[in-house]
């Protein structure tokens, strides 16, 4: 019992830092990034490229910068973790940079993959090279369109 | 007990809250980070299988769909909508947190609310999303869409597809829950009379981090 009433003191002063301002502020940065997002992607497609593959990638890499910032700032300001104490901070920030290793130690190996298997399996590049054969994209009864 | 802080204060002996934080707020933050890892696991998978893979289906195509509309001049308009949403509902999470902070019983029922409406929006969002598509015929080992390069594709990406928003739509429905649960605790007055709403922050937490998780999917599915 005493426990909860200390807890109820710890969050009594929190009540004068609370800004709704902040909130809104977030609201609106999280927005223009999702705006400016869907605006490069279905820019890519609108354009051509001399080098797609290579704007293809600059794009990702964009959009990996653009998601990690919001993320950020929902992390920080909705979820508050940038408020709180910073070693508590630390207990979720330190094992979050486990994605770094999970993500590009992955990635390295599917891309090996897929190099390998173009290299060693004739048979499945020369199937991932067929053409599909062209068809109506299905169109049954009871499809919603 | 002396407030004086001396070297030899055990500050992890018990007693104490070292990250002044309650206990429960605290296993939130440690579940979500759990839950981060199987989210993560899950996308990470999916973007192991798309680097190994010759061509992937485009999303600008797959889901260029709006409803009653038809198909849309702007693809990705309908999952923009959705992000919105989900946003949006945050927003009014954090003001009913705030709140909560102030003690204001009655505002923090408007916002759950609302905050509730906003999940349950995107549900349905998700719900139309899901039956169009399997009205195309795209399902579990069934891919209607060609890969980008004109060549035929595998069942990778639907499978992926609806194991992972479905995944995701299943933490909102959770989420939903546990809200509807919220509202129902605060309008008995059960926050009230304990004297603080922290159980309105740890809700909020967790519909937050749904909101996070959507960032990804959106980035991972829509946008690459």
């Amino acid at each position: 019992m005493e426990n909860i009433h200390g807890t109820a003191e710890l969050h009594q002063d929190d009540a004068h830092t609370f800004d709704t301002k902040a909130i809104w502020r977030t609201f609106r940065i999280l927005l223009y990034i999702t705006v400016f997002e869907l605006i490069l992607a279905i820019g890519y497609y609108e354009m051509t490229f001399s080098d797609p593959h290579f704007v293809k990638h600059l794009l990702n890499g964009v959009f990996i910068v653009l998601t990690l910032a919001k993320a950020f700032f929902i992390v920080a300001e909705f979820m508050h973790l940038g408020h709180e104490l910073r070693n508590l901070i630390l207990t979720i920030a330190i094992p979050a940079l486990l994605f770094l290793w999970f993500i590009g130690a992955f990635l390295w190996d599917g891309s090996s993959y897929k190099n390998l298997r173009n290299t060693y399996d004739r048979n499945h590049l020369e199937q991932s090279q067929q053409k599909a054969p062209v068809k109506e994209e299905a169109k049954k009864p009871g499809s919603i369109e | 007990m002396s407030q004086t802080i001396t070297a030899d204060r055990k500050w992890w002996s018990g007693g104490k809250s070292p990250f002044n934080v309650e206990y429960g707020k605290l296993m939130m933050w440690y579940f979500l980070m759990s839950d981060a890892f199987t989210f993560g696991a899950f996308l990470i998978s999916y973007g192991t299988i798309r680097f190994s893979s010759n061509s992937w289906p485009d999303p600008n195509h797959v889901f260029r769909s709006f409803p009653v509309i038809g198909e849309m001049p702007i693809p990705l308009a309908f999952v923009s909508l959705m992000t919105f949403i989900l946003i949006m509902s945050s927003v009014t999470m954090v003001l009913a947190v705030g709140a909560g902070h102030a003690n204001d019983r009655k505002k923090v029922m408007i916002y759950m609310g609302w905050t509730i409406l906003g999940g349950i929006a995107f549900l349905s969002c998700q719900a139309w999303e899901w039956t169009h598509m399997h009205g195309e015929g795209a399902w579990w080992g069934r891919n209607p869409f060609m890969n980008i390069d004109g060549s035929q594709s595998s069942t990778n990406f639907t499978n992926f597809f609806f194991t992972i928003t479905g995944f995701h739509g299943f933490h909102v429905f959770s989420g939903v829950i546990i809200n509807i649960i919220m509202l129902i605790m605060t309008w008995q007055g059960v926050f009230e009379r304990r004297g603080h709403y922290l159980m309105i922050e740890k809700a909020g937490l967790y519909w937050h981090f749904v909101d996070l998780v959507w960032v990804f999917v959106f980035t991972c599915f829509y946008l690459f």
